[in-house]
């Protein structure tokens, strides 16, 4: 469903070449559930949006649901959803469902389906009462319900969500994880979210991906994370040895290794 | 693309109803501002008769002309030179996700129909000069004409300007230079500006096809650099060159679009 093949992005900053990412291959099967986790300034964000078409890569191929993102922008668009936790998608001074239905218009979903849609979103995420207030006086917790019930409205089969849960309290992160997890597991949609709540991977995710230096450091189980550096207690602590490593070496980050017992890729 | 700017351009208007007072004097206020315009033609023709060769109904024709294709095309596509703030605020990443031309998002995000004020405004100048005037039917279809190509012109500049801001993030003003600084230009008859101008504007920066050259033939004056009269019919392919440059700019930006940090 997803798939990047020795991806690569540089930027010029002040006349010299940084590389967010750099070579990195990596793919994502229908039906999967991935994080993505590095540290900051690592590239997840770059990755994320050379996946949704927002960035063109400086080298390498990527395709998202069959299409190259950014030759095929509009197109993926209609087969993909996105959520930003830092930002909304949603219109600032339209009341929630104004806003949903200038998506429905956006999209072209059928008046009907969205109905449905938007009564079974109503249920899972809890809308209701909201539904009529404007975008800019909504919570947190109450935005990222409306986005992300914005970005399934067309049904679309990959979801990606860079960092959803950011900001949120301990309810409202257990209500999109909840969410986030019946959705793969009943619809079959693939996501993909980066994070750097490990919570989020602990509870949802079968597979990691860790991104460092540009580079994919990592690639496989939660399981798999943890036997990296054993002797740690939590993921928190596997994870933050990992960035650690790679900090104290950071010209010669970790070459891509197969995932001990990570899933094989399936197409 | 037109459902798209239409459906984006009512939701912003029903936004911008939910704060009446503002509407109200926005619209007020873009109503003096053009009523300046036309105070300044009026104090001259107080003062001396003729403008550069030009009579009070001719300068007025012309005003009105390029005032109405930039009012018009500052309504439609105004907010295409405020990409900058879409590119530091994040907000072209959500654009970008959404199954529609980030063009036709970026020129009706914001949308408010105040600036329909100043387009009646200039409208009403232009059909006034006209009305003065003694236009044979022969040449007075060039006036629509004209005035589509200007605003094709002005919409052309205007995406100019917002593809150079992804290069130039910091310096949006660099952009305003060009497009409020081509309205105020062609406001008066270009012979009152020296030839060299003229000349740039005629050949580099079309912005003498705008009213100029095309108000020249409607006329039936000669071009004071000696161009033959049917210069002015070439506005309509002006425009479409100055276009295409501007869509080929457009789309190069996209692809250079580097996106914030987070």
């Amino acid at each position: 469903m997803i798939e990047a093949d020795r991806v690569g992005r540089t930027f010029t900053v002040r006349r010299r070449v940084v590389h967010a990412v750099r070579d990195l291959s990596f793919r994502v099967g229908a039906g999967e559930f991935v994080a993505c986790l590095g540290p900051n300034g690592a590239g997840k964000s770059t990755t994320i949006k050379m996946l949704t078409g927002i960035l063109t890569p400086t080298s390498g191929r990527v395709q998202v649901a069959g299409l190259d993102p950014s030759r095929r922008r509009t197109a993926l668009a209609r087969r993909i959803g996105v959520v930003f936790g830092q930002r909304t998608t949603l219109w600032w001074d339209l009341p929630l469902r104004d806003s949903l239905e200038l998506v429905r218009l956006l999209y072209k979903v059928d008046r009907k389906v969205f109905r449905e849609r938007l009564d079974e979103m109503c249920d899972l995420l809890d809308l209701g009462g909201f539904l009529a207030t404007p975008v800019r006086q909504l919570s947190l917790g109450q935005r990222m319900r409306g986005d992300i019930t914005a970005a399934l409205l067309h049904d679309p089969a990959v979801l990606v969500l860079d960092e959803p849960t950011i900001g949120l309290d301990v309810v409202s992160k257990a209500e999109v994880r909840d969410f986030l997890r019946r959705l793969n597991a009943e619809r079959g949609t693939t996501v993909l979210l980066t994070t750097h709540d490990l919570g989020d991977v602990e509870r949802l995710c079968r597979r990691v991906l860790l991104i460092d230096h540009g580079r994919l450091a990592f690639d496989g189980t939660v399981d798999g994370l943890r036997a990296t550096a054993p002797g740690r207690a939590s993921i928190e602590d596997v994870v933050a040895e990992l960035y650690l490593r790679s900090r104290t070496t950071p010209r010669t980050p970790p070459a891509p290794r197969p995932a001990p017992d990570g899933p094989s890729a399936t197409a | 693309m037109i459902r798209t700017y239409a459906l984006l351009a009512w939701t912003w208007t029903r936004a911008a109803a939910q704060y009446p007072l503002s509407f109200a004097l926005m619209t007020a206020g873009g109503l003096v501002v053009g009523g300046l315009d036309v105070a300044v033609i009026w104090v001259i023709f107080a003062n001396t008769g003729e403008l550069a060769g030009f009579g009070l109904t001719e300068v007025m024709f012309l005003y009105g002309a390029s005032q109405l294709a930039f009012a018009l095309a500052d309504l439609l596509f105004g907010n295409v030179d405020k990409i900058s703030q879409h590119i530091v605020a994040g907000t072209l990443d959500v654009m970008l996700i959404r199954p529609a031309s980030p063009f036709v998002q970026v020129a009706a995000d914001r949308f408010t129909p105040h600036r329909l004020g100043r387009s009646i405004q200039a409208g009403a100048v232009l059909a006034a000069g006209l009305a003065g005037l003694d236009v044979p039917l022969g040449r007075v279809w060039m006036v629509p004409v004209m005035v589509v190509s200007g605003i094709v012109i002005f919409a052309a500049l205007f995406t100019l300007g917002g593809a150079l801001q992804f290069l130039l993030t910091a310096a949006p003003e660099v952009a305003n230079a060009f497009t409020y600084g081509g309205a105020t230009l062609t406001q008066y008859p270009l012979s009152v500006y020296d030839t060299r101008i003229v000349r740039g504007m005629t050949f580099a920066l079309p912005l003498a096809f705008v009213n100029w050259q095309p108000g020249l033939y409607v006329l039936g004056r000669p071009d004071p650099l000696g161009l033959p009269s049917w210069t002015g019919l070439l506005s309509p392919a002006a425009a479409l060159a100055l276009a295409a440059v501007a869509a080929l700019a457009w789309r190069a930006g996209i692809r250079r679009y580097r996106s914030t940090g987070s």
